[in-house]
């Protein structure tokens, strides 16, 4: 098995793909992507696909804003310039906490947001200027396709994979051969 | 599949398939703009770089070119500024809080309002800046150490929380806003022909490829950032009403102050949504994704959002008079009574008599009046900011320092601009940018699609080639001829077939026959014509007719939720499930048709 083969089976709808793709599973085949113009909800576990981690990074980084914010509200107003108002200098953070809450607060909801969505950029790929490696323009549209790779499926042969593939109502399939 | 209780309305009307959702959504970014869009874009542009005018020349000259005194030293600046964070409420209110709710109709919204949200927030945050004087050492309330120039800026401030509340506010919604345009700019990328086009919608569309990975950390990210948001806006009004609340001026000294703000912001900023919408969803032919129903959802928001306020108003009134200070006391007194009566009124009327109109199911579903009061809540609460700002601060504590405020050319010259700006990006918005958040829009199309919810349109949400044989059914004329036609057919083709029988056939599989048979037992000599089906040829109809599949009656009894592999199987490429389920629905549908 020199060549690598890739199935693009093309399927107009999302609940066909879906039982599709549930009914090879179930004969024991790897579906290796889907390409949906839409989140197809209940696919995931079909096909394998893990819960992403991305919540629980979030949450890491709002705890690294939480922090940071603490350490920098106790320097800049306890430590560094304690400032006197009306006579009454701020020496202590725990009494003076209570007015930094909001910027407390602010800085997690900065730090939590903004470094999943770098996160969330750099994991999938989405970069500006990064190619679109959508196998058909189609599946933006109205189009969902599902790829099959055969040497993820080595105990199917080709002729066995095409002809699984045709029985779960897909519109198009297109095969790569790879070297 | 999420399923929908039929009774609820159906959020996109007509027949519509996941293709014509791109179409139309697409289709006037890629055409030319119409007239009128130059037409109100020049408008704009003219009125906006007067403003942007003006800023020049206040920068040039000093804050003394408003007609700010001693005892006002606070009036339209941060009227303007209020106003506009208000309006910015909306969008991520939309987008945020509807979706924790999972609220279906917000997809309609979502994206404009959210831009919306943006484009007002800049407004917003203009004023502060150019309120500084020298706005080129704006950097100054970031927190930089001493030797910047500047101590730390006061923490204990709520100026300063504004500083952080509003930036995080802005960015925090904008990478919202732009995490869900990415595969919509995705969908226009793949449809471009021409290459300009084609290379900048790739550049924004940062390549996505629609992988179900992708998708599934989308959905992550939307939730997460959902969940964010939603605190966020609340507390970026609850700051911004601490500017006045801590401070100790009659009339502003006020615990009510920023649950009462946050009810005024989402009241301003979905009256603002119902402004931009209404016009929107006529120009660019989208009534079918933003019907009445929203419009009247909308209004229900501003309708609750209102009382609050109008509660707020009211209960602020009693406790000047409950809690026995003078100065509290006089400060509501004048409000009502004092030189600007007339503002105190307006906002009276506007804010708290035209919502409670939309209790009448009949004036909150007419788009017109839906306008009008959307107007009239817009300049409400303009009037409100005003009389909490310029009216409070109009009365001094010492009789000598009473003054009134007149706004100069260069006050009403840099508010207008900031509305003539706000609408450049609006249009500019609205001529690039997909309106209607398209591939959100496509997961709620089989729940709450009206063709969906009656059942008129095929369960495969099929290419629009397709489509138009179901649009064709609901048609009850075409229907009865095509069905009268077959009849006639049929009668005339019986006595020529020859009989089969399906069970002595040895080709056939016992499991398929099995199947067959739970069909329910048939004739031959009550043969239909089964071609009639859509895309059903002669090589299938004889493939069917072998093992015993003869009338419509039997495809109409096939059970869609059965496992019909091995009857695909046999069928081979023609006989995909899909179609399979939309023979079956033929079917059905014949049969009605005959008993009738």
């Amino acid at each position: 098995m020199g060549s690598n083969v890739v199935f693009y089976a093309m399927y107009n709808d999302d609940d066909v793909l879906k039982d599709g793709a549930k009914k090879l599973v179930a004969k024991g085949v790897k579906v290796s992507e889907v390409f949906s113009p839409f989140p197809i909800h209940g696919l995931d576990p079909i096909i394998g696909l893990k819960e992403t981690r991305l919540g629980i990074m979030a949450f890491i980084y709002g705890l690294t804003g939480l922090a940071l914010a603490l350490i920098g509200m106790r320097y800049i107003m306890i430590t560094d310039w304690p400032m006197n108002i009306g006579g009454k200098p701020n020496f202590s953070f725990l009494e003076n906490m209570l007015a930094f809450v909001p910027i407390i607060f602010e800085l997690t909801v900065l730090f939590a947001a903004h470094a999943m969505v770098i996160t969330y950029f750099l994991v999938n790929k989405t970069i500006p200027g990064m190619p679109a490696q959508n196998p058909d323009p189609r599946t933006t549209d109205d189009r969902f396709v599902m790829e099959l790779r055969l040497s993820e499926n080595s105990k199917f042969s080709e002729k066995e994979l095409e002809e699984m593939l045709m029985e779960t109502g897909i519109v198009e399939l297109d095969l790569k051969h790879i070297k | 599949m999420h399923k929908e209780a039929t009774i609820r309305e159906p959020l996109v009307l007509g027949h519509k398939t996941y293709h014509q959702v791109t179409e139309d959504v697409c289709k006037p970014i890629e055409g030319k703009a119409p007239k009128t869009w130059y037409i109100l874009f020049a408008i704009a542009a003219i009125i906006g770089v007067y403003g942007v005018g003006c800023i020049l020349y206040l920068l040039g000259t000093g804050i003394g070119t408003w007609g700010l005194n001693k005892t006002i030293n606070w009036a339209w600046d941060i009227t303007n500024f209020v106003w506009w964070v208000g309006i910015g409420h909306a969008g991520t209110l939309i987008s945020a809080v509807l979706l924790l709710f999972r609220q279906k109709w917000r997809m309609a919204i979502n994206r404009s309002a959210e831009a919306m949200t943006i484009f007002a927030v800049f407004m917003a945050g203009l004023f502060p800046l150019i309120h500084m004087g020298r706005i080129w050492v704006a950097y100054w309330v970031m927190p930089l150490p001493n030797q910047f120039g500047s101590l730390w800026p006061n923490f204990n401030s709520p100026l300063l929380w504004d500083v952080f509340a509003i930036s995080t506010y802005l960015s925090v919604s904008l990478v919202f806003w732009y995490i869900g345009l990415i595969p919509d700019f995705a969908t226009i990328r793949d449809r471009a022909k021409k290459p300009v086009a084609k290379k900048i919608y790739s550049m924004l569309s940062f390549g996505w490829s629609g992988r179900a990975k992708q998708w599934s950390r989308f959905e992550m990210v939307s939730l997460v950032l959902a969940g964010l948001a939603t605190p966020l806006v609340f507390s970026v009004h609850s700051i911004v009403s601490f500017d006045f609340a801590t401070s100790v001026i009659p009339g502003w000294h006020t615990t009510i102050f920023p649950p009462y703000f946050v009810a005024g912001a989402v009241f301003s900023g979905f009256a603002m949504v119902q402004t931009l919408m209404l016009v929107m969803r006529k120009a660019y032919n989208l009534e079918a994704y933003i019907h009445t129903k929203h419009i009247e959802y909308m209004n229900i928001v501003i309708m609750a959002t209102g009382s609050i306020v109008g509660t707020a108003y009211i209960t602020e009134l009693f406790i000047s008079w409950y809690s026995g200070v003078e100065y509290e006391a006089y400060a509501f007194i004048n409000r009502a009574t004092g030189p600007y009566w007339w503002a105190y009124w307006a906002m009276m009327t506007c804010n708290v008599v035209s919502p409670q109109l939309m209790w009448f199911k009949k004036l909150r579903t007419s788009l017109t009046f839906t306008f009008i009061i959307a107007i009239v809540v817009n300049i409400g609460m303009w009037f409100e900011r005003f009389v909490i700002i310029g009216t409070t601060l109009h009365r001094d504590y010492l009789p000598s320092s009473w003054s009134m405020f007149y706004p100069t050319h260069i006050d009403i010259g840099i508010f207008v601009g900031t509305i003539g700006l706000f609408f450049v990006f609006f249009l500019l918005f609205t001529r690039y940018f997909p309106v209607l958040a398209l591939n959100e829009v496509k997961t709620i199309l089989k729940s709450s699609g009206q063709s969906y919810k009656d059942g008129t349109a095929k369960t495969p949400a099929f290419s629009i080639e397709e489509q138009h044989l179901a649009d064709v059914k609901v048609k009850p004329s075409i229907t009865k001829e095509t069905i009268a036609s077959a009849v006639q057919e049929e009668t005339k083709t019986v006595p020529v077939q020859k009989k089969v029988d399906p069970i002595t056939d040895p080709v056939i599989d016992p499991a398929l026959a099995k199947i067959v048979t739970s069909l329910g037992s048939t004739d031959a000599t009550k043969k239909d014509d089964l071609k009639e089906l859509t895309g059903l040829d002669a090589i299938t109809e004889d493939k069917l007719n072998k093992i015993g599949i003869l009338t419509f009656s039997q495809i109409a009894n096939i059970d869609p939720t059965a496992d019909l592999a091995l009857l695909t199987a046999y069928l081979g490429n023609a006989g995909s499930q899909a179609n399979l389920l939309v023979w079956k629905m033929e079917a059905e549908e014949k049969l009605k048709n005959d008993n009738n």
